[in-house]
C-alpha cells in the first residue's frame, strides 16, 4: 500500500489533470469575470489581469496553474482515500453541489455552519469521528459576505483547503485557492464538473492498481 | 492505607465513552436474544406455555412475582422487548474505515437536510417540467384541487420521521417549500411524495342529530330529552295532543314549583315556540336546588322540544338559548380567604 502511494508521487501530474480543462473552458465559463473594482480585497491584487469599465478581469493564466495545482491534489487525496468535504454557502448552487458531492461519493456541507463542527467534533458527533482530510471551497464567502468560519477551522486542525477565491475572498489561510468566479452558474458548473472527474479518475486509478497488485 | 474514592471520577469517565457504544446493533440483538431467553424462563415459572405468552401474561407475571408498592408507574420492575426501552437513537454513522455512510453527514443534521435536497429537487424537476409543456404550447395547467381535509405534519411528528431534533425556523421552512410546490401549477405531480408528509384530517360532523318522534300505544307522538343546570339533572317527556299539563316527580308542577320565577322556566319554551297549551310534560328531576332543576327541565324540554318543530325555530331556539347548557358550577372555596371570592377582612394593623 506504500507502494502505491509513492509510485503515486513520482510523477508531478500523476492524474492527467491538464487535459481536463483548457483555457478556452475557462473563459467559455466566464471565470475570468470578477466583481466591481470597489469589493476588490488587497490580497487578490496578484492574482488580477486587469480591470475593464469597472469590472475586475482574473488572469486566466495564473488560474490554470492555480487549478491544476489544486485538481492534482484533491486527485491524490482522493487517491489514498480521503474524506473530501464541499463547501459552499452560495444558495443558488447549494444543490448542485450536494448533487455532485453524492455523485463522487464524498460529502457536502451546503448549510448554515454550526460553530464547533470541526473544532469540537467529539461533542457534536461522537467519540471517535474522522475529521475530512480535505475541504472543497466552491464559495469562499458565506450569505454575509464574510469568510467562511470552515477556512479558519480547517487552519486550526490542520486541514488543507481548496477554494474558489473571487476578487472579494480572502485567499490567506486557503492552501490551494484558484482564482475564479464564483457566481455565475457556468462557472459553478465547470469547477463541479472538474473536482467530480479529478476525483472519479482518482478512485478509477486506486481501484485498479489494487486489482492488479491483488492479482500479481 | 486509606481507601481513595475514585468512584464518581471513574464513572462520569466511562458515561462519556459507553455511550455511543450502547447502541450498537449488536448491542441491541444481544438485549433482544436474552429478552426472548428471559421470557421463556418466565413462562416456564409460572407454568404457562412458552410458545404463547404474550407481553400481557408478562407483565402480569412481573407485577405477581415482585409486588412494589412505589406510585409511579415508570418506577415499577418492568420487562419489555428492548426495541421498546431503548430509544430508536442513532447507531454509529460510520464505517469501520471511518467514513460515514451519509454523504450530508458533516452537517450534523443529516436526515432533515437530505429530506430539503430530495425536496428542493422535486420543485427543480416540476419547473423543468413547466418550461417543457410552455415551449410545447400546451394547453391549460392543470386545476389544483384544493381538498381542506388535509394537513401537512406536525413538527414532532416530523421529528419522529427523521429521529432528530428539528428547530422551529428549520421545520417552518420544511413547511413553506412543501407549499411552495404544491401552488406550482404542475405541483401535483409528485403526489406519492407529498403524501408522506400530510395526514388527512376525518372531517368532524359537528351537525347534532336530532331524534325523531316516536309513538306510543295509544298513538300520540312524543321525545324524551336530557338537560342539566348546575347539579340537576332531570329527564323529561314531552307528549303531543296535550293540554298543558306538567308532572313533577309524579306531583303537579303548580305544587312542585311554588315559585313564579321557576314556573317561568318550565313555561318558557313553549311561550317561545306558541305552543303553551299543546303539549304535555312528565319529568323526572334529581340533585340540586329550586332554581336549578327548573333550569334543567327547561333544558330538557326545549331539546325534546327540538323534534316536533322545523329547524328553523330550531334556529331561533338555539339564538335564544334555549338549546345551550349553562356551564356555571358553584367555585370553591380556597384557604386563605372566606369564600370562593371573598378575602377576609384587612385590617390596617
Amino acid at each position: 500500500e506504500d507502494r502505491l502511494i509513492t509510485e503515486a508521487l513520482s510523477h508531478p501530474d500523476f492524474f492527467n489533470v491538464k487535459e481536463l480543462f483548457s483555457l478556452k473552458d475557462l473563459f467559455d465559463a466566464r471565470v475570468h469575470l470578477g466583481h466591481k473594482k470597489g469589493c476588490r480585497h488587497r490580497f487578490m491584487e496578484p492574482y488580477i489581469f486587469g480591470c475593464r469599465l469597472g469590472q475586475d478581469i482574473i488572469d486566466l493564466e495564473q488560474t490554470m496553474q492555480h487549478l491544476q495545482l489544486a485538481l492534482n491534489f484533491t486527485a491524490h487525496v482522493a487517491y489514498r482515500k480521503g474524506i473530501i468535504l464541499f463547501v459552499s454557502r452560495n444558495r443558488q448552487f447549494c444543490h448542485l453541489v450536494e448533487s455532485t458531492a453524492r455523485a463522487c461519493g464524498e460529502y457536502a456541507h451546503t448549510r448554515y455552519w454550526q460553530g464547533g463542527l470541526l473544532t469540537n467534533a467529539h461533542v457534536h458527533f461522537g467519540p471517535g469521528v474522522r475529521l475530512p482530510d480535505l475541504l472543497v471551497f466552491l464559495s469562499s464567502l458565506n450569505n454575509v459576505f464574510e469568510p467562511h468560519v470552515a477556512i479558519r477551522d480547517a487552519a486550526k486542525m490542520n486541514i488543507p483547503t481548496v477554494g474558489v477565491v473571487d476578487t472579494n475572498c480572502n485567499p490567506c489561510l486557503i492552501s490551494y485557492p484558484v482564482p475564479g468566479n464564483d457566481d455565475s452558474p457556468a462557472a459553478m458548473e465547470l469547477y463541479c464538473k472538474l473536482f467530480k472527474m479529478a476525483i472519479v479518475r482518482a478512485k478509477d486509478k486506486r481501484r485498479q492498481r489494487e486489482v492488479f497488485d491483488e492479482l500479481q | 492505607l486509606r481507601l481513595i474514592y475514585t468512584t464518581t471520577v471513574v464513572q462520569r469517565k466511562n458515561v462519556a465513552a459507553a455511550g455511543p457504544e450502547k447502541y450498537t446493533e449488536a448491542f441491541i440483538k444481544k438485549q433482544i436474544e436474552e429478552f426472548n431467553l428471559g421470557k421463556r424462563h418466565l413462562a416456564n415459572m409460572m407454568g404457562e406455555d412458552p410458545e404463547t405468552f404474550t407481553q400481557e401474561d408478562i407483565d402480569k407475571a412481573i407485577a405477581y412475582l415482585f409486588p412494589s408498592g412505589l406510585f409511579d408507574e415508570r418506577a415499577r420492575p418492568m420487562m419489555k422487548h428492548p426495541t421498546e426501552i431503548f430509544p430508536e437513537k442513532r447507531k454509529i454513522q460510520w464505517g469501520e474505515d471511518g467514513r460515514p455512510f451519509h454523504f450530508l453527514f458533516y452537517t450534523g443534521k443529516q436526515s432533515y437536510y437530505s429530506l430539503m435536497h430530495e425536496t428542493y429537487g422535486m420543485l427543480l424537476n416540476i419547473q423543468e417540467y413547466q418550461d417543457q409543456m410552455s415551449a410545447q404550447d400546451s394547453p391549460p395547467e392543470k386545476e389544483k384541487k384544493n381538498l381542506p381535509g388535509s394537513r401537512w405534519l406536525t413538527k414532532m411528528e416530523l421529528e419522529e420521521m427523521l429521529l432528530e431534533k428539528l428547530s422551529d425556523h428549520d421545520y417552518s421552512r420544511f413547511i413553506q417549500l412543501l407549499q411552495k410546490i404544491v401552488a406550482l401549477p404542475y405541483g401535483t405531480n409528485e403526489e406519492k411524495y407529498m403524501q408522506k408528509f400530510s395526514k388527512e384530517i376525518t372531517v368532524q360532523l359537528q351537525k347534532v342529530v336530532i331524534d325523531p318522534l316516536q309513538y306510543d300505544e295509544r298513538g300520540v307522538a312524543f321525545s324524551t330529552a336530557e338537560g342539566q343546570r348546575k347539579t340537576a339533572r332531570a329527564t323529561v317527556v314531552v307528549y303531543d295532543n296535550g293540554s298543558g299539563k306538567i308532572t313533577v316527580n309524579g306531583v303537579d308542577a303548580l305544587h312542585y314549583f311554588p315559585v313564579l320565577q321557576d314556573r317561568e322556566q318550565l313555561l318558557f319554551p313553549f311561550q317561545f315556540l306558541d305552543r303553551l297549551e299543546k303539549h304535555d310534560m312528565i319529568c323526572t328531576v334529581s340533585g340540586g336546588g329550586r332554581s336549578s332543576q327548573a333550569g334543567a327541565i327547561r333544558l330538557a324540554s326545549a331539546k325534546a322540544l327540538r323534534s316536533f318543530v322545523t329547524e328553523k325555530e330550531v334556529e331561533f331556539m338555539r339564538q335564544a338559548g334555549l338549546l345551550t347548557v349553562d356551564p356555571r358550577l358553584r367555585e370553591r372555596k380556597k384557604p386563605g380567604q372566606e369564600g370562593a371570592r371573598r378575602k377576609f377582612t384587612w385590617k390596617k394593623r
